[in-house]
């Protein structure tokens, strides 16, 4: 049915996504190859019109439109700060698209095609998840609702039936391929989205975007299957693939298993922190007081985290590192692998200062240089470097691979307040007695650390 | 049954290519790489033309619309942002020429 020039030009496009993906793994070439990937689709959406001369071509063209203004619209007006809900929302609506393809599919499934229906069946089911589930992390991320993780008596138990459910529908419709059916399991599809992201606690939230846009890539390789077109298929199975690995990355690096992840809570376990400001009394200065020692050191390293970028104190940190060297003292940035939000997260927002990359340092490489420094800068970060992760095993966070700050001559640490951080546990070397908190808004703090420093 | 069996070699080798080119991804670049993997994931827009404009029912044709519409934010949307985030990694000569604006 499809024209062997379509089908030649698809495997064009499909080896520029790959060639895409491959090209993101350096700095050098990762613009280009986020290009090439763009070039790729235009390329496919064009042998589409071309091969299978749609029908009501105008309204077509006008949804276009209104997506390209939308999808453009909103990823120029986004703060980077708030990239990792952006990503969910833009993974959400392409479940959503899959899930209504497969649903429309229905219509040209014959009942003798059973592994089409099987496929049909996988990606409405698994689109819908996507969709509510992303919904649900972009209101996570966006504090619409609590980050805390929320479940609710008798949850496991209706997260169970709804799998069941899903199960038996998906099992109706391979059988016997109606609409309505596939409507249902649409509904139930929602339903489990929400239920699973739900109980996930806020730091772990980017991990679950991960998982869901993997589902995403699966959904539209199930479409591709369906419709018999060999774009889809490969492009869909690419991104299942890498968003899996991704997946598990990501965990590795949080020192959890994705299983715990997305069903600790239920079970106990999970990121669910006291929440409570304690008492306890903490060492805090003056700017003065910070840039003397911040000044007279020989070796800093800059630890930021997710505050910095929310005061969006990049660039006054930048200055203030700059300071620094010329006074020659030598700084590094010890970058935690989840630090922002995402893997990789602190690194566009650093860059984004025009911090140079020679001085973004990786956690395994820069963990064995703290027992040297002098200073220890934290900025905005709070649970990357919480010994608890390594000596309390009661702790939720337990397991996780720290930056050693602890190791230090002494720790400095730039907070708003004495909340805890994004995952709710109490920092033990907020109180100790090596450690000085200065408090306020990152910016505010840092330029007048830099003011002081200048004095000094 | 043939064809089947075409499109299960393609899924299993595509499913090892995905998994090797990204191995060798580093970190920093992770969430540019998230990013970029969901842009492409919005090539459903292709089913969804394909769907809608194979269609003769208005309801069909309208949801079809909308998942034109949804697919389309994905691909163009992702593809932008992922050029935003990734127009930061400036090497240090176009660093140098801004410092010099």
């Amino acid at each position: 049915m499809i024209p062997t020039w379509a089908q030649i030009g698809y495997l064009v496009a499909a080896v520029c996504f790959i060639v895409a993906l491959k090209a993101l793994s350096s700095p050098r070439s990762a613009r280009t190859g986020n290009l090439i990937g763009a070039a790729g689709a235009v390329l496919a959406v064009i042998i589409t019109f071309a091969a299978y001369k749609p029908n009501h071509l105008a309204p077509i063209l006008i949804a276009l439109v209104i997506g390209t203004v939308g999808g453009v619209v909103g990823s120029r007006r986004v703060q980077m700060t708030q990239m990792p809900q952006l990503v969910a929302l833009f993974n959400g609506v392409g479940g959503g698209a899959a899930a209504l393809v497969a649903l429309l599919e229905l219509g040209e499934v014959s009942s003798d095609a059973t592994v089409a229906a099987i496929a049909s069946a996988f990606t409405i089911l698994v689109g819908a998840i996507s969709f509510s589930g992303s919904v649900v992390t972009f209101t996570k991320l966006q504090e619409l609702m609590t980050t805390r993780p929320v479940t609710f008596p008798g949850l496991p138990v209706l997260f169970i039936a709804s799998i069941l459910g899903g199960v038996a529908l998906s099992v109706w419709l391979v059988s016997d391929p109606r609409v309505w059916v596939g409507v249902l399991l649409c509904l139930v599809g929602l339903a489990i989205g929400v239920m699973l992201v739900l109980p996930v606690g806020g730091a772990d939230v980017p991990i679950v975007i991960s998982l869901l846009n993997a589902f995403t890539g699966l959904t539209v390789a199930a479409s591709g299957y369906v419709l018999g077109n060999t774009l889809l298929l490969v492009a869909g199975t690419l991104v299942g693939a890498a968003g899996t690995l991704l997946t598990k990355l990501m965990a590795d690096a949080m020192g959890r298993s994705v299983f715990n992840i997305l069903f600790g809570a239920v079970r106990g376990g999970s990121t669910l922190g006291a929440g409570t400001v304690s008492e306890r009394p903490v060492i805090s200065g003056g700017p003065e007081d910070v840039a003397i020692l911040l000044g007279y050191a020989n070796k800093v390293i800059i630890v930021p985290g997710y505050g910095l970028a929310v005061a969006q104190a990049q660039h006054t940190l930048r200055d203030l590192v700059e300071e620094l060297q010329s006074r020659g003292v030598k700084v590094d940035y010890a970058i935690h692998p989840v630090a922002g939000r995402m893997p990789g997260h602190m690194n566009v927002l650093l860059a984004e200062a025009q911090v140079p990359y020679e001085q973004l340092r990786e956690m395994d490489d820069i963990n064995g240089d703290f027992k040297t420094t002098d200073v220890v800068l934290v900025v905005g970060a709070n649970d990357v470097v919480n010994p608890a992760a390594r000596n309390s095993p009661s702790a939720p966070i337990y397991g996780m691979p720290i930056l050693n700050a602890d190791e230090a001559q002494r720790v400095i640490f730039l907070k708003r307040s004495m909340r805890p951080g994004f995952a709710g546990i109490e920092n033990e070397l907020l109180y100790d007695p090596r450690t000085t908190l200065l408090f306020g808004d990152a910016r505010d703090s840092l330029t007048k650390l830099l003011a002081a420093l200048k004095t000094v | 049954m043939s064809e089947s069996i075409a499109l299960l070699t393609i899924f299993v080798l595509a499913a090892f290519v995905g998994v090797e080119v990204i191995s060798k991804v580093s970190s920093t670049l992770h969430t540019p790489l998230m990013s970029g993997a969901n842009a492409i994931h919005g090539v459903i827009l292709v089913g969804a033309i394909i769907v809608t404009g194979a269609t003769d029912s208005t309801i069909v044709m309208i949801v079809g619309l909308l998942a034109v519409v949804l697919a389309t934010v994905n691909m163009v949307g992702g593809f932008v942002v992922t050029d935003r985030m990734l127009e930061m990694f400036k090497g240090p000569g176009a660093r140098k020429k801004e410092l010099h604006k």
